[in-house]
């Protein structure tokens, strides 16, 4: 699978507050979130996003609060991926369970400027800057999580192992 | 190879050894959910079409992160979960029972279980030895439906903490000092093991605040052993039964060693926006602020309570400053309200607001204004974390928060040394609060004996009353009785007087007739003389010559005895 997008960049410590700030987090509608998204940190971020954009950040990207609503809003918002030199360990489990896609890569996130385009191969494991005509390679996922990620994230896999899928 | 305490535990959960890197799938212990993470799972599981838990009874959802509710979306979600609970059995703990983390140490988590939690502070657990931790709404409602979930075993950094800390300087200190030296992902994905005599010597508080703030460094956990201290708190809790002990081999694979020694510490503060930004005090005092808070999963306990009690007793807070204190749990507050802490504080000028998280999730209680800065006792300086993305938020231990609050700008807590000496002392010693105290005592007892009076008075005047009754009565009854007992006795001893005297005069009658042996006849006569009228005079004669015949032998015997 290819995804295709421009790229918005962000710096180190992007927190799931500032991602979606607590007093917004009872919210459940879609569109809701996406309005929400970022604001804190850049409050026209929902009308700068494109669908398919492409989220580069630095080290520890979605730190703090366990808020689901967090990669919930991102992906609300219509960004394809999030790139980033590192993330947080609950961020990360939650963005599998809920199929946004997050590629860790320092090289790519070092070399990319906001504004890039950006192709990422899920399954070759390669992140392809167009605009500076620079590939990197990604960490690849642990097998248990590649097996989340394929079945569509955790609800997915668990269906299928109730049978249900 | 030896086993570090994640391995420990996560181990003792699928019936075989585990190390570091391994994936596994465990049964969990206990699920934790609060009023913002709880809807969203409750949603998922109910696509997944279940409806019966495996094990409701250990399945808690908290209303804290906004009780009493801010808006009636989140009252709807408060309902919204209270019915879901209802349906399944599991279990709600209410609006102002207290924060999550707070209430289910004191009530749930023991040693050795694995609690799954929907917020990222359920790391706090590890201050009992439970391999607690932080994750989705999502998978711990998996975790909640199905009783499992999948762990990476991690690696695990041991923190080893030596040294006394210095008056004024408390595990907050610490905790941050240890962000800032390694980082706000410094230990991503790692456990953290907080070991060595400084933590064996910790109260369980103090432990809690340790293995809170794991998660700002990034860890999945911050284990402590479970050793006498945890047993004693288990016990103080009623769950004595549910306590092991549990401790990393000697041997264990750590990938990183920290080594503290806390008797170097000052104490730290973090500057906005990042926890790792700290600085130490000296630094940092001067800083004007507006607001401080007391609270929050991390320094609400009843001991937070009394560092800033015992500091600010008697004292005013600082002309413009708003001071938020919202103690952890339903219990602190009562405990807190018995000790008097409470009542110190509001006489401070404190804002007292119900048990809860208060203005740490930025929805109520205490969101601060553009350009506003809050000192607080809280895990996240945020930007926006209190509501408010203009507003700067700067971290530090309760000591620092009550000396800053008491001289409006941050301030050193080391030179509150009095007031910090007396913290952990049963006893009030100062002199003010002792007179205060007598002053009280004497109130009392004078009340006291007002009191009985009123109520002792009446029956007392009563029961004299009836026991002059009684007397006069007797009087009346026996006082003649015993008068003619008297007078019967007086008659008596008349006549036993007379008796008397008459046996004594037959005595010396018959005496006086023995005693002139030569003359017997004559002394005859005279007696029989004596019987007729002029006896007397018998009598005398007799006597006369008895005297007589005594006076010559004694001059016989003075002679003699000259000689």
């Amino acid at each position: 699978m290819i995804l295709k997008g421009s790229v918005y960049k962000t710096g180190e410590n992007i927190n799931t507050d500032v991602i979606m700030p607590g007093r917004w987090c009872h919210l459940t509608d879609d569109k809701e979130l996406a309005k929400h998204c970022m604001e804190d940190l850049d409050i026209d971020f929902h009308k700068k996003i494109k669908v398919g954009d492409i989220i580069v950040a630095d080290d520890n990207f979605g730190c703090g609060s366990s808020r689901e609503v967090a990669p919930l809003s991102i992906k609300a918002v219509g960004i394809s991926a999030v790139v980033a030199k590192s993330f947080a360990r609950i961020f990360y489990r939650n963005a599998i369970n809920i199929g946004l896609p997050i590629f860790e890569s320092p090289e790519c996130a070092d070399a990319t400027e906001a504004g890039d385009r950006l192709e990422i191969d899920m399954f070759g494991g390669k992140i392809k800057n167009i605009t500076k005509g620079k590939d990197f390679a990604f960490a690849p996922f642990p097998p248990f999580m590649k097996t989340i990620i394929d079945k569509g994230g955790l609800k997915g896999w668990v269906l299928e192992k109730l049978g249900k899928a | 190879m030896g086993k570090t305490l994640a391995e420990k535990i996560l181990g003792g959960h699928v019936g075989h050894d585990v190390s570091a890197g391994e994936i596994v799938i465990a049964n969990v212990d206990l699920c934790l959910f609060q009023d913002g993470t709880g809807p969203l799972a409750v949603r998922q599981i109910e696509k997944l079409g279940v409806k019966k838990l495996a094990n409701p009874d250990r399945v808690v959802f908290f209303l804290d992160h906004s009780a009493p509710s801010s808006r009636k979306e989140i009252s709807n979600d408060h309902m919204f979960l209270r019915e879901f609970a209802k349906k399944t059995g599991a279990r709600v703990s209410e609006v102002g029972k207290g924060i999550c983390h707070v209430v289910i140490n004191e009530q749930y988590v023991n040693p050795g279980e694995i609690l799954i939690g929907a917020d990222s502070h359920t790391c706090t657990g590890g201050a009992l030895g439970c391999f607690a931790t932080g994750m989705g709404s999502t998978d711990v409602a998996i975790g909640m439906a199905f009783g499992k979930s999948w762990f990476r075993v991690p690696e695990t950094f041991k923190v080893y903490v030596t040294g006394k800390f210095p008056l004024g300087v408390f595990p907050k200190d610490l905790i941050l000092h240890l962000i800032g030296l390694i980082g706000a992902d410094g230990a991503t994905y790692k456990s953290l093991e907080f070991c060595g005599p400084t933590i064996e010597a910790m109260d369980m508080a103090s432990r809690f605040t340790l293995s809170n703030m794991a998660v700002e460094a990034g860890a999945k956990v911050g284990l402590i052993e479970s050793d006498q201290t945890t047993r004693r708190y288990l016990e103080s809790r009623g769950r004595g039964d549910k306590w092991i002990p549990l401790k990393a081999d000697a041997d264990a694979a750590y990938e990183r060693v920290i080594e503290i020694d806390v008797s170097k510490l000052t104490p730290v503060i973090s500057y906005p926006h990042t926890v790792d930004n700290t600085h130490t005090i000296d630094e940092a005092a001067g800083i004007k602020i507006n607001q401080v808070f007391l609270g929050t999963c991390t320094n609400s306990r009843i001991e937070d309570w009394e560092v800033v009690a015992r500091m600010v007793k008697g004292k005013k807070i600082a002309p413009d400053i708003r001071f938020v204190a919202v103690p952890g749990s339903l219990d602190v507050m009562k405990e807190a309200m018995d000790k008097g802490y409470y009542q110190t504080l509001v006489e401070f000028g404190a804002i007292m607001v119900a048990p809860g998280c208060g203005p740490c999730v930025g929805i109520h209680a205490g969101v601060p204004g553009d350009g506003e800065v809050c000192l607080t006792t809280q895990n996240r300086n945020f930007q926006g974390r209190m509501g408010n993305p203009d507003a700067s938020i700067y971290l530090g231990s309760p000591a620092v928060i009550a000396a800053s609050a008491i001289e409006g700008v941050i301030a050193d807590p080391r030179k509150y040394s009095k007031e910090l000496k007396m913290v952990g002392k049963t006893q009030i010693v100062d002199t003010e609060s002792l007179k205060a105290m007598a002053h009280s005592a004497q109130k009392s007892v004078e009340k006291l004996a007002v009191d009985t009076a009123a109520v002792i008075g009446p029956k007392a005047r009563e029961a004299s009353d009836t026991m002059e009754r009684i007397s006069r009565k007797a009087a009346a009854e026996y006082g003649p009785k015993i008068r003619k007992a008297a007078e019967d006795f007086e008659k008596n001893l008349g006549r036993l007087a007379a008796d008397v005297s008459r046996s004594v005069k037959a005595a010396l009658k018959s005496r006086s007739k023995k005693t002139p042996a030569s003359k017997p006849a004559a002394k005859k006569t005279a007696n029989k003389t004596a019987a007729k009228p002029g006896g007397k005079t018998v009598k005398k004669t007799v006597v006369k010559a008895a005297k007589k015949k005594a006076a010559k032998k004694k001059s016989t015997t003075k002679r003699s005895g000259k000689r």
